[in-house]
């Protein structure tokens, strides 16, 4: 049986640093976007970083939302690409890099990892995953996620 | 027709990310979808049969809660479903102090 703690978040050096330029950029705005990758035994693989916009312009210093238009399109890319989603990342601009209440409330893509980029005062600080972790909506956990980060991949670039 | 499925949910379609279920509206289809995959009904539909509020559906490129006839939405085989669960979240409250 697979323990959840042994499955990681491996991810490029290129991508792990656009995901967190990307959270500078859109300070003190939330940033958003999807991690395409594989999913195995060892945990989730991202290979390619594709950058969503946020559409709580209403509150984006402190919610995010990715319009389920832009997902469709996303997951259409992935598939085309053979890959599959296996994440997603936002920032917490003056905030730490750990899950809010909102975002358990609003985090349904079980197995899925969910990256967060501390952003202080414009500049990323920690960046931190959690698995999304349980069977359904009724027994859902984050568990926290040990990151892998490549240095020696060099993946083709995402839009990130 | 195809439907496509989220990654968390395809532990429910035996590890396929696109089944072909057959039904002339997509209420038939989604009646076809959780007869031949059962798991998936609580997964989709709340206890009172509803779908979850979360979880959206596109026929295409078009969201089916905004499609006049919604579930009764007449569909072709060459037509696409795509469940989707949202995606949001965000830091929330603004009672913690800043960062150092």
């Amino acid at each position: 049986m697979v323990n959840n703690t042994d499955l990681m978040l491996h991810i490029p050096y290129s991508d792990y640093q656009a995901v967190r330029a990307h959270g500078e950029e859109t300070y003190p705005h939330e940033c958003c976007g999807v991690l395409l990758g594989k999913s195995d035994a060892d945990g989730n693989h991202v290979q390619q970083v594709v950058r969503a916009g946020n559409t709580r312009s209403d509150s984006a210093h402190n919610r995010y939302n990715i319009a389920p238009q832009e997902l469709v399109k996303i997951q259409r890319q992935a598939r085309q690409a053979g890959l599959d989603i296996v994440g997603f990342y936002h920032s917490h601009p003056d905030h730490p890099a750990q899950w809010s209440p909102t975002d358990f409330a609003e985090a349904h893509w079980i197995g899925c990892s969910y990256v967060i980029t501390a952003v202080a005062k414009g500049k990323a600080a920690d960046t931190n995953s959690f698995l999304l972790s349980g069977t359904s909506e009724e027994d859902k956990n984050f568990v926290d996620q040990a990151v892998s980060i490549d240095v020696a991949s060099t993946t083709p670039k995402g839009q990130a | 027709m195809n439907i496509h499925i989220p990654t968390p949910l395809r532990s429910f379609t035996g590890g396929a990310g696109t089944v072909a279920v057959v039904g002339d509206t997509v209420a038939e289809v989604f009646t076809n979808l959780t007869s031949e995959y059962p798991e998936l009904k609580q997964q989709l539909f709340n206890a009172e049969g509803k779908l979850r509020s979360f979880v959206n559906i596109y026929l295409n490129d078009e969201d089916l809660r905004y499609l006049p006839s919604k579930e009764a939405t007449t569909v072709a085989s060459s037509d696409e479903l795509t469940i989707i669960p949202s995606i949001a979240g965000g830091a929330g409250c603004s009672c913690c102090p800043l960062l150092p």
